[in-house]
């Protein structure tokens, strides 16, 4: 184990929001077993308020996991000096089999986190609370995965072994490895610049249709618009975006443009990209509970709302983009 | 949208009115959150700072140094050594190196003296470290007599004084010409302390290690990057150290913060009742309460941590200097070169607000739970 | 205006001590009159007005404001109810301290969030309605007792309430400064607002600014005329 303060941070966090969560979780049951709006009874006054604790509680470990994202990739670029043959985060997060999968749940758990606050929001604004239950059973079931992170990032960086030779960027994002990743990389510039802007700007078009419109259909696309344009998105840096920021016409990484040298380019690329994924996907997901009655007006104001964050940051994420392109010296195609 | 920042506005106005009104138990809380931030900023800027310095000092030195052990201690290199190595594809250049320590009764200290190869210096002069220009009072121009293991007496004029940037390592540098050295420390002819090589390709450093051992079974080959990653995690460590013992310290401010939070006077619990009473929602509250606690953070955030910079960069960490730094005795007096990084800020962020957020969470929703008729029920 | 059928509250429910602090109220508030609660104490006189004002759920029963069922709604929307449709006064005055009169007076609009410059336009237009103007800036506590409660009616008037609920509103005034506050209650009366108050005092009860007397006892309603 490396004993680093970043690593402590981030160890101390995902212990604490597991902790808080755990502690919480008695009160979840309660709520799921005795709600009972209608009720005046002194236990449903209890757990009333015991619900303002457990939103509270939530907001803040979401925003811990999002802090926890940034600070996970941050410090594993500032690790990799320490690692023969690692130039950045990719290679720090190489060095044993835990490193990825702890990101992507990470990762994971910032669009769940998202996605709960959003839900929440929505069940606040209606009179009778009508998701309140199942509120509570998804962050139940939210527990083992935050349990889950915590394990894997205690496993990777237990298993930090500073004379383990890891693989970077270079090998990872090479166009001849065998992985999904590679795959992305190897995409030729000319479809792949295609697909990035027509997938996004139909997130876009999407988006703003249901920010307009309003309904049910709309609403489920603007969903899918959003999911689909992440994944374009991701795959867009790795395949040319990337190489146009570096200047450098086989250097794939996704992790390096957040790098001082690169100006922390990749800032303005990654907060529009998962602010406008996380608002898009839940504008998507709210749509299932168009139909209560009490929410009919609330969710649709609501998703056309995050419909149009989503339609905004895809947009200005493309434009981000397409300015790095536009500046660059690196020439892909004529 | 404009009403929601409207009310943002009015909760931050009653905020920081509330704020003024209870200065006392107020400042108290501000006071230990700051000293907090600026201990646990002094101690990530200082570390880094050191970290830097050291990378930036090492980048200058060969990429292998090669050692020969005798009985597992390090010991001279013979004549014919050097020849025996070969020609190792990579290497651009190797050359022995002469240096070795010097007692000095007379100040209680160490110098190191070398013999530089590239550094052209007169027989009998010397060129000296700042620390030892300060410790023995010297300037260009003046001598010096050192008496050597053997008991000699040697005397020397001092041609020039190093600059004062990399003083981390020059402080107690003693260069003299190469017959000097010899004849000081009575070195046999044609042995050298250790070897220097240069390999330009990053890539074949290990290859080339690997080479020198299988020639030269009794050398050690002491890699620059290996010496990177252990200072790297040496100063890591300490500063894990550091923050390992200063954990007793942020949960004893965890503690505290949820004491303050925890034990509203009567007056607030009052004020908070009619709040509640006069159309304050529990969620108005725990908002007002946020604000408050986001304010009081901030500040105690950014006021510790300006602290820490001057701390650190202007006063030279004066405060837990030797802890993290020393282990020579000549103390390099050295001013680090100021540096912020994000992900210390980000670190240090976790360290201090996030304890303090999670302390004061259950305080603040049981506080804003208050029910809205207690004001009525006297 | 509000309607309350079989009204029951129980405090310390389920526990050795539990007590039902109102059994089975039924009562109208009629619309833009003037409503007395009397009745010794403990007789759950200010349990009903914490429900008639929406600052407590009863444990049973229906509450209905303008014909909508509010008994059910959670803290947030009851307090949103409440805001708009209520103003309160309360014996103790229930002024924050350290705080300037016109400060105390838009305290309850903060949560609406309605511009900051209105908002104390409006607070000084009431102070002057109450002859308080000259005192806008002085903090409460150097206030006298009759200020500080006409400061305390400024307050409920903020949100432009259609109803006022007051508690015990005389009991902290001598009789000189119970007649001035009748005289402002007569006039909030005549701008047509609904009054509910509860009162020991037989200066405000007997007055005839009062139009219905509801009597209660032991958390039932013995008379009302």
């Amino acid at each position: 184990m490396i004993f680093q303060p970043a690593i402590i941070a981030l160890l101390l966090a995902a212990g604490l929001s597991l902790f808080m969560l755990l502690v919480a979780s008695p009160f979840a049951v309660q709520v799921i077993r005795h709600w009972d709006i209608a009720s005046g009874s002194e236990q449903q006054l209890k757990l009333e308020r015991l619900t303002y604790l457990f939103s509270t509680l939530v907001a803040f470990v979401c925003l811990v996991q999002i802090l926890a994202a940034l600070l996970f990739v941050f410090n594993a670029d500032k690790m990799s000096v320490m690692f023969v043959g690692a130039m950045c985060a990719v290679g720090a997060l190489n060095v044993n089999a835990y490193g990825f999968p702890a990101l992507y749940l990470q990762l994971a758990l910032f669009f769940l986190a998202a996605l709960w606050l959003a839900i929440n929001h929505a069940d606040s604004r209606a009179r009778d609370y009508p998701l309140v239950k199942l509120k509570y059973l998804l962050l139940l079931a939210a527990i083992p995965l935050f349990g889950l992170s915590l394990y894997l990032q205690l496993q990777y960086f237990l298993g930090l072994k500073a004379d383990v030779i890891t693989s970077c960027c270079g090998s990872m994002f090479s166009t001849d490895a065998p992985t999904l990743a590679s795959e992305m990389s190897a995409l030729a510039p000319q479809p792949a610049l295609l697909g990035f802007y027509g997938t996004i700007a139909a997130a876009v078009l999407l988006s703003a249709w249901h920010w307009r419109q309003r309904g049910d259909l709309s609403g489920y696309a603007a969903g899918l618009g959003s999911l689909a344009a992440f994944v374009a998105a991701i795959a867009g840096i790795l395949a040319f975006v990337s190489l146009y920021i570096y200047e450098h016409p086989n250097h794939h990484c996704p992790f390096c443009i957040l790098k001082p040298d690169y100006d922390y380019q990749g800032y303005w690329l990654y907060v529009p990209l998962f602010a406008a994924a996380a608002a898009g996907m839940s504008a998507g997901a709210l749509r299932c509970f168009s139909r209560r009655p009490s929410l009919v007006h609330v969710v649709p104001q609501f998703t056309a709302r995050l419909a149009g964050i989503a339609a905004l940051g895809y947009l200005l994420f493309a434009l981000v983009a397409s300015l790095m392109i536009w500046r660059s010296n690196l020439i892909l195609l004529d | 949208m404009n009403t929601w920042i409207e009310k943002q506005r009015h909760l931050i106005d009653f905020t920081l009115a509330s704020l003024a009104r209870r200065k006392g138990k107020n400042l108290g809380l501000l006071f230990i959150y700051t000293l907090l931030v600026f201990v646990l900023a002094s101690v990530a800027l200082y570390t880094h700072a050191l970290r830097t310095e050291a990378q930036k000092v090492l980048a200058g030195t060969p990429e292998i140094v090669l050692q020969r052990l005798v009985a597992g201690r390090h010991d001279l290199i013979p004549p014919g050594y050097i020849e025996q190595i070969g020609r190792i594809r990579g290497v651009q250049k190797k050359e022995g190196r002469l240096w070795g320590y010097y007692y000095d009764s007379v100040v209680k200290a160490n110098y190191t003296f070398m013999a530089p190869r590239d550094l052209k210096i007169e027989r009998g002069e010397i060129i000296v470290g700042p620390a030892l220009e300060r410790s023995r009072g010297l300037a260009a121009g003046n001598g010096i007599s050192f008496r050597s293991y053997s008991g000699e007496l040697h005397t020397f004029i001092i041609a020039d004084v190093l600059p004062q940037n990399s003083e981390l390592v020059s402080a107690d540098l003693v260069l003299m010409h190469e017959a000097d050295f010899r004849a000081f420390f009575k070195y046999p002819e044609g042995h050298f302390t250790d070897v220097a090589m240069s390999v330009a390709n990053p890539q074949e450093i290990k290859n080339v290690a690997i080479k020198l051992m299988d020639s030269l079974p009794d050398s050690r080959p002491i890699l620059r990057d290996e010496v990177l990653r252990t200072y790297a995690s040496i100063f890591d460590w300490r500063e894990g150290i550091m923050l390992a013992l200063l954990s007793a310290a942020i949960l004893a401010f965890g503690i505290f913060a949820w004491e303050k939070a925890a034990g509203l006077s009567a007056e607030e619990k009052r004020e908070i009742g009619i709040l509640k009473a006069i159309g304050w929602e529990t969620g108005d509250v725990i908002k007002m309460k946020f604000w408050e606690g986001l304010l009081i953070s901030l500040t105690a955030f950014f006021a510790g941590y300006v602290a820490a910079y001057l701390h650190v960069f202007h006063f030279d960490a004066i405060l837990f200097e030797s802890v993290l730094k020393g282990w020579a005795v000549l103390y390099p007096r050295f001013t680090l070169p100021p540096h912020i990084d994000g992900l210390q800020v980000a670190t240090l962020f976790f360290f201090t607000v996030f304890p303090y957020t999670a302390a004061v969470l259950v305080p603040i929703w049981r506080a804003a739970t208050t029910d809205p008729d207690t004001v009525m029920r006297g | 205006m509000l309607e309350l059928t079989n009204i029951r509250k129980a405090f310390n429910q389920g526990r050795h001590n539990e007590y039902w602090a109102l059994d089975g109220i039924e009562l109208a508030i009629p619309e833009k009159q003037v409503t007395a609660l009397r009745g010794p104490s403990g007789s759950g006189k200010t349990t009903l007005l914490t429900i008639l004002g929406c600052l407590a759920r009863p444990t049973e029963g229906r509450v209905r404001l303008k014909g909508e069922d509010i008994s059910g709604l959670p803290e947030r929307f009851l307090t949103e109810i409440r805001r708009q449709t209520f103003g309160f006064i309360f014996q103790q005055f229930n002024l924050v301290r350290g705080m300037s009169a016109i400060d105390n007076v838009i305290l309850s609009a903060y949560p609406t969030g309605r511009p900051r410059k209105d908002l104390l336009l409006k607070a000084e237009s009431l102070l002057a309605g109450v002859d308080l103007g000259h005192r806008r800036d002085a903090k409460v506590e150097w206030l006298s007792g009759g200020e500080q409660q006409r400061v305390a009616i400024c307050r409920a008037l903020i949100n432009d309430p259609e109803l006022l609920i007051a508690d015990e509103p005389t009991a902290n005034l001598d009789t000189r400064l119970s007649k001035e506050f009748l005289a402002i209650l007569e006039r909030l009366a005549d701008s047509g607002r609904t009054i509910v108050l509860t009162s020991h005092d037989p200066m405000v009860v007997e007055s005839d600014v009062v139009d219905f007397i509801v009597s209660l006892r032991d958390g039932k309603i013995v008379d009302e005329k």
